[in-house]
């Protein structure tokens, strides 16, 4: 289980675009990192992310070893219903991990 | 005092397009244009309306804030699809792809990157009607990314 | 800074004993990071320390080992006995009979109150209990040990902070007290205060303990590391947190 989190804001107006964060735990190895004995440290990152609000996918993001380790990475979504909006990622060892928010439309 | 004469020398250099890549010789910039062309089928995107925000000196490359604007309506006939990042000196020059839709409201991304040194970001916009952009950006990166062991 | 130029040439004429020597005005180490550091420290939500604390509180409300309880078992579920905890360290401890920092307090606890095995230095676990223990002295004051038990700790990490070590023969006064403020290559030399730590360095690309960020220190001078639990690096942390009484705490805090 990958640790991670979501942040959406705490009401949003219909029709309006609303910023999505999000912060997981993940050292996203480069694979180029070497240990005090000098073996290289093995390639591990979050590949995948995306985004399902009111049951549907908003947004996908492929991610390589350019991106920081415990991925910071934010987007928008417009506000339609109110509902659940769930962030999901997984990593390249199969590892996965959840988050998921309440969206309150007015 | 220091700090704002090195602020206008920065300037200097990045107006004259000639970064002080050089001075770090580790990772040579990559010509990466077939990967762009890879995208978008062959054509050489214009410049123009992809807005890339970095910092103009970074003070660690392991952690780098990257912000995206790319101007678009956002409806479902006219939307940007796509947004690629590409970092030429890094050693995996593409970074990241993001895949939006008209249900995305705004052509916005933020996300946290590694730059392996001093070098230009390009941005690949890639929208509903199969046109491209780019937005290319230079950076100075002080401390590298990519290079460094720091495992003690 | 024309005062810490005569404290500079004054320096050599200090015997090891007495009070330690302040920078005045005291300045934590945040204000030494760049605007974008500074911001990543106070976005809540953003600041990479934010996963351990959130890491910590589930480890907190977990049970372990053969006795079956967890830290909210004594401490309960909402932490809030932890307040005023963090910034109290290093301190001297009766039950231990030694002076401790705070993961070495929260390994101990582990092992020997949950009957659970003794996290590593530096594992998740030890950084995410540490970060959130931390967190709850976030705006209190760094509030060292004045205690006897601590005296012999605290001349020992006295007598560290100013002798000279390593191939670059410096001694931490000659960086953090005479030179703060000072330009070092890309970066502004802070005045080395332990405030903010467990910290998420940008450099590690993780989170890690104040022991890891002086033992680096060692590492910029081209001396031998002392060992994570070493005396040493305890008494240095004693001297240093006398040395910063009153700062404010951010833990877990994030630097370059």
């Amino acid at each position: 289980m990958i640790l991670g989190k979501i942040q959406v804001a705490p009401a949003v107006k219909r029709g309006d675009a609303f910023e999505v964060k999000v912060l997981i735990q993940h050292p996203m190895e480069t694979g180029f990192r070497r240990d005090l004995d000098g073996h290289a440290i093995a390639l591990n990152i979050v590949d995948k992310l995306w985004c399902t609000y009111g049951g549907s996918e908003v947004f996908r993001a492929e991610l390589g070893s350019g991106v920081s380790a415990n991925p910071y990475v934010t987007f928008f979504v417009l506000a339609g219903e109110s509902g659940e909006l769930a962030v999901s990622w997984t990593d390249d060892r199969g590892q996965q991990g959840r988050a998921t928010a309440t969206v309150s439309v007015a | 005092m220091r700090r704002r004469v090195f602020f206008s020398l920065a300037c200097a250099a990045l107006g004259s397009r000639a970064l002080p890549s050089a001075a770090q010789k580790f990772q040579p910039p990559q010509d990466i244009t077939p990967m762009i062309l890879e995208i978008t089928g062959g054509v050489l995107p214009e410049k123009g309306g992809v807005e890339v925000e970095l910092p103009l000196i970074v003070e660690n490359g392991n952690a780098v804030p990257l912000r995206i604007r790319v101007q678009s309506p956002m409806t479902a006939r006219d939307h940007v699809k796509a947004i690629h990042v590409f970092a030429e000196r890094n050693p995996r020059p593409k970074v990241a792809s993001f895949h939006l839709g008209p249900r995305s409201g705004r052509a916005e991304i933020f996300a946290r990157v590694r730059l392996a040194g001093t070098q230009t970001v390009t941005v690949l916009a890639e929208f509903s009607d199969g046109s491209f952009r780019i937005g290319p950006r230079d950076v100075l990166v002080t401390s590298a990314a990519c290079m460094d062991e720091a495992s003690l | 800074m024309r005062a810490a130029a005569l404290l500079a040439a004054a320096l050599p004429l200090l015997s090891h004993a007495g009070g330690p020597l302040r920078p005045d005005p005291l300045r934590g180490g945040i204000e030494f990071q760049g605007a974008d550091i500074r911001g990543l420290q106070a976005d809540e939500f953003a600041n990479p320390a934010s996963l351990w604390i959130e890491g910590g509180a589930r480890l907190w409300n977990e049970k372990r080992g053969t006795r079956g309880v967890s830290c909210a078992s004594c401490h309960g579920a909402d932490a809030k006995s932890m307040e005023g905890i963090a910034v109290r360290y290093p301190r001297y401890s009766r039950s231990l009979g030694s002076v401790v920092d705070l993961e070495q307090q929260i390994a101990a606890c582990v092992e020997r109150n949950e009957a659970a095995p003794r996290p590593a230095y530096e594992s998740q676990e030890l950084l995410s209990l540490s970060a959130f223990v931390a967190s709850r002295s976030r705006g209190l004051a760094i509030s060292p040990d004045l205690s006897t038990e601590s005296q012999a700790a605290y001349e020992r990490g006295r007598a560290l902070y100013f002798e000279r070590q390593g191939q670059l023969n410096l001694a931490c006064t000659n960086c953090h007290d005479a030179s703060w403020g000072k330009r070092l290559l890309a970066e502004t030399v802070s005045q080395g205060h332990p405030a903010d730590w467990p910290a998420y360095r940008l450099e590690w690309q993780a989170m890690g303990s104040i022991e890891r960020r002086l033992r680096a220190c060692y590492l910029g001078v081209r001396a031998e590391m002392p060992p994570y639990g070493s005396g040493d690096l305890v008494a240095l942390e004693v001297y240093l947190s006398r040395r910063a009484q009153g700062l404010v705490s951010h833990a877990p805090g994030v630097r370059r």
